[in-house]
């Protein structure tokens, strides 16, 4: 069944066309590679599906609804997504971090807030019960209670995973998962991806590191200059012309973690 | 621990037991200076906060706590500042330097000493401030409880002395008009209270450097049953302790409506760290509303509602102000709502200063304001303006008035309290520390930000109609920008996002210009050159909630790698 599905999406900045008519389809429980050079539009597409950017023209829909508007809806209706360059509540501790994605899933209000009646007691139990497990899910069940900028890069990145599982998504999309990871931490990132995609969550991931998308996704597709260049299966990338081409004529074996310009 | 006999230490010593002893000798040799120069023996005014200094150096000296040298510098300091100021004006007010008497000359030189040796030792010698605990024994649990309720009385007695304190001697004269030039001897009058002020500051920052502070703060955090019942009969002990008096009653139940106005505007700047610089307006709407229905002689409209309903009527007409003001504006990002809230401040200002039947409906009478508003009463014929007899000691009828606020202040607490550990409260932080990342983890911003507005503003309504007949007035003056600017300023300076920060800077900002009244126009300067100062050593807040703390103290060194790139994109 197909979750999710763009369909000519297109992002325009003035002149530039960031996204030029790209398509992906994304089947429940699949994980799919987005490859491509930097400043390819790779992380624009996933503002445009995520609407953080409002797409000039295409259309996205979610499990056959169509997404539109806030990215706040379009977290609620299933998708969850992690930044290319982190974005934790920074002075919140990684388990606040984490009970705050359970806000599209809670309901308390103010009333409820300040009544503290029982309904109200049990959500916040569960919400903490939730977090506690996701953060022992992503392997940060020792530093719950440290500060968000408090933990090493690798961890921050993790916990940017527990808090956008925490939605409850159907779909996950990771920006750049493994950027500033060492091979240990690269290797644990492959595990946990898999882990995820044994909970049935269709994942979605822009990387750099040739090896962790050949190894790990069912399909790849390429993006370069705002347009898809081509989509398959990890083997038929690997061994297009035009892909080793688009990395500067470099085999994409060799290409290794690439080191993100700020 | 080595004990550090250096001749620098030593000459501190030295320093300390005579300033001590001095402290204990005649400061003057005539009777009239403030504080009671000049008797022998256990002292008072200015002596008393030089001795406490000088105590505090002197074990800081010897027991040698973590910070020892930087928290003997602030001791010494403001001993010396506080001596040689006294010295100085006893001598003015006397006729001369010849009518100093020989102790304050000993205070002088030996918090000299003292400074001397603070500054001679070397401060990058001092370990590192840490939180002390009580060892783990039986007692620890009924001494940690002890503590806290004996930090509730001291802040009462400290409230009490500072509130107490004259500053002028023309007690039943008419009031200062304040064009009036500053003299030295209006200084004189008030050397009390600026000693008592540096005294204070004096000993909050030399508490503060060796981390007693924080040891306090994290038992009285620990005790929250105790404190909060240490807090409440404090508070309820107050009036009991100004022997029919009114005087402090009223500006203490000023300072409660301050302090109710201030914990809501703690939700919108702490919380959701939106910036309202309008604040005040939304305390104006709930004070016009319970003014019009007071059934005063003055409101033009002549229904009398009974109080309960217009508290709850006068919150919601604020709430619907502030949904309407921030519907618009919150779509908007960072600071139009800043420049938004600070027109409404003005514009309900100049509206209700026209609402008076000529320029436009007759509403608000105009610039006179709606005046002579009845006393409340509760039913069983309880009135809120009679005086009254309590365990022998006279309540004057602004006690009633006190106690209502003490209910005000407590409910805006717990509402605080609790919004700030939940749902809400927690995506109201997400929101302020990272905006866009709230979003997509499913958080309506905008809905968020002005639920938080408007409940600021519904809390503000609330505080507004106790206010109206606190002080038995509306009138457009009492609600103008400076009010607005006092709240953010008492907000911010107690610490933002915490009740205890938000009823300390309410008192300090209310309370400080009440008591500089003696300084005429210079002290408004004075008392910003106060709050600068304050800000300047802890810019955190007096009393920061753990994260704002941590958020100031690792700023110094680097920030994380949260921080994105300016003009990063997602
Ligand atoms: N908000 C924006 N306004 C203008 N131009 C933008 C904006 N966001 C992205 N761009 C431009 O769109 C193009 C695609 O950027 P994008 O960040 O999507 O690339 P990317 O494939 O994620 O690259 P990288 O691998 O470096 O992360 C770039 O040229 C970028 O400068
Ligand atoms: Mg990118």
């Amino acid at each position: 069944m197909t979750v999710l599905e763009a369909t000519s999406v297109t992002k325009r900045f003035g002149g530039l066309v960031a996204v030029n008519d790209v398509s992906l389809t994304v089947s429940e429980g699949e994980v799919v590679g987005l490859i491509g050079p930097n400043g390819a539009g790779k992380t624009t597409f996933f503002n445009c599906l995520t609407g953080m950017e409002t797409p000039t023209s295409g259309r996205v829909t979610f499990r056959g609804t169509p997404l539109r508007g806030r990215p706040d809806l379009i977290l609620k209706a299933g998708v969850a997504r992690t930044f290319q360059n982190i974005r934790l509540f920074p002075n919140m501790t990684a388990v606040e971090n984490v009970i705050v994605g359970r806000h599209a899933r809670t309901s308390a209000g103010v009333l409820s807030a300040i009544g503290r009646g029982p309904r109200y007691r049990r959500e916040e139990r569960e919400s903490e019960e939730v977090a506690r497990d996701l953060l022992a899910f992503v392997g940060l069940g020792h530093v719950r209670n440290e500060l968000a900028k408090s933990l090493p890069y690798g961890d921050q990145r993790r916990l940017e995973i527990a808090r956008a599982l925490a939605t409850e998504p159907g779909l996950l999309l990771l920006d750049e998962p493994t950027a500033g990871m060492n091979p240990n931490e690269t290797a644990a990132a492959v595990s946990l991806v898999k882990k995820i995609q044994g909970r049935g969550i269709a994942v979605v991931l822009i990387e750099h590191d040739m090896r962790f998308v050949f190894g790990l996704c069912d399909r790849v597709a390429v993006l370069v200059q705002g347009e898809k260049l081509l989509e398959g299966t990890p083997a038929e990338v690997q061994s297009d012309e035009r892909v080793i081409a688009a990395y500067l004529g470099k085999p994409p074996e060799d290409a290794g973690p690439k080191e993100k310009k700020k | 621990m080595s004990r550090d006999l250096s001749p620098k230490s030593l000459l501190g010593v030295a320093g300390a037991v005579a300033t001590a002893v001095a402290c204990f000798l005649p400061w003057s040799l005539y009777a009239g200076f403030p504080g009671k120069m000049l008797n022998t023996g256990f002292p008072g005014g200015a002596r008393m906060y030089v001795l406490l200094l000088a105590l505090a150096a002197g074990a800081v000296l010897l027991l040698d706590p973590p910070g020892r040298v930087r928290g003997l510098r602030a001791a010494s300091v403001w001993a010396l500042v506080i001596s040689l100021l006294t010295a100085l004006l006893i001598g003015y007010a006397g006729g001369g330097l010849g009518n100093v008497a020989a102790g304050a000359w000993i205070a002088v030189a030996g918090s000299a000493a003292l400074t001397a040796s603070a500054y001679l030792l070397d401060a990058s010698s001092d370990r590192d401030r840490r939180v002390w605990s009580l060892p783990d024994a039986d007692w620890r649990m009924p001494a940690e409880i002890v503590i806290t309720l004996a930090m509730a009385g001291l802040a009462l007695y400290v409230f009490v002395v500072g509130l107490g304190i004259p500053t002028s001697n023309v007690a039943s004269g008419p009031d200062h008009t304040f064009r009036d030039a500053i003299s030295l001897n209006d200084v004189t009058n008030g050397s009390e209270f600026l000693a008592f002020l540096f005294g204070i500051i004096g000993l909050f920052l030399v508490a503060g450097r060796i981390g007693l502070t924080a040891s306090l703060g994290a038992i009285t955090q620990r005790r929250r049953p105790a404190l909060v019942t240490g807090a409440t009969l404090a508070a309820i002990a107050f009036p009991f302790t100004q022997d029919g008096s009114p005087y402090a009653l009223r500006i203490a139940a000023s300072i409660g409506v301050f302090a109710a106005a201030a914990v809501g505007l703690n939700v919108v700047v702490g919380l959701a760290g939106l910036l309202d610089l309008g604040y005040i307006a939304f305390f104006g709407v709930g004070a016009y509303f319970a003014a019009i229905y007071s059934g005063s002689t003055t409101s033009p409209i002549h229904v009398h509602l009974p109080f309960f309903l217009v508290i709850v009527l006068g919150a919601l007409v604020a709430a619907v102000f502030g949904f309407v003001l921030g519907a618009p504006t919150l779509r908007l990002r960072g600071d139009y709502l800043a420049i938004v809230t600070l027109g409404f401040g003005e514009i309900f200002r100049i509206s209700v200063n026209n609402l008076d039947g000529q320029s436009g409906p007759s509403l608000t009478n105009g610039p006179n304001g709606i005046s002579n508003i009845p006393d409340l009463g509760l039913p069983g014929g309880f009135s809120f303006g009679d005086n009254h007899h309590l365990f022998g000691v006279p309540l004057p009828f602004q006690a009633n008035y006190f106690f209502l606020e003490i209910v005000l202040v407590a409910a805006v607490m717990v509402a605080f309290l609790r919004l700030s550990d939940s749902r809400i409260g927690r995506a109201w932080v997400a929101i302020r520390e990272d905006e866009l990342a709230a979003a997509a983890t499913g958080i309506n911003t905008t809905r968020l930000k002005l639920l938080a507005f408007g409940l600021g503003a519904t809390l503000a309504g609330a505080a507004g109609t106790v206010d109206a007949h606190v002080v038995k007035v509306a009138a457009p003056d009492s609600f103008t920008f400076i009010e607005s600017t006092l709240l953010l300023a008492a907000v911010i300076l107690g610490g933002m996002g915490t009740v205890p920060g938000a009823l300390l800077g309410a008192s300090v900002v209310y309370l400080l210009p009440e008591q500089l009244r003696f300084l005429h126009d210079l002290r408004l300067l004075v008392f910003g050159l106060v709050l600068i100062l304050m800000m300047r050593l802890r810019p955190e807040g007096l009393v920061p909630s753990k994260r704002r703390q941590r958020e100031f103290r690792e700023r110094d060194d680097k920030s994380g790698a949260l921080d994105p790139p300016p003009g990063a994109h997602a």
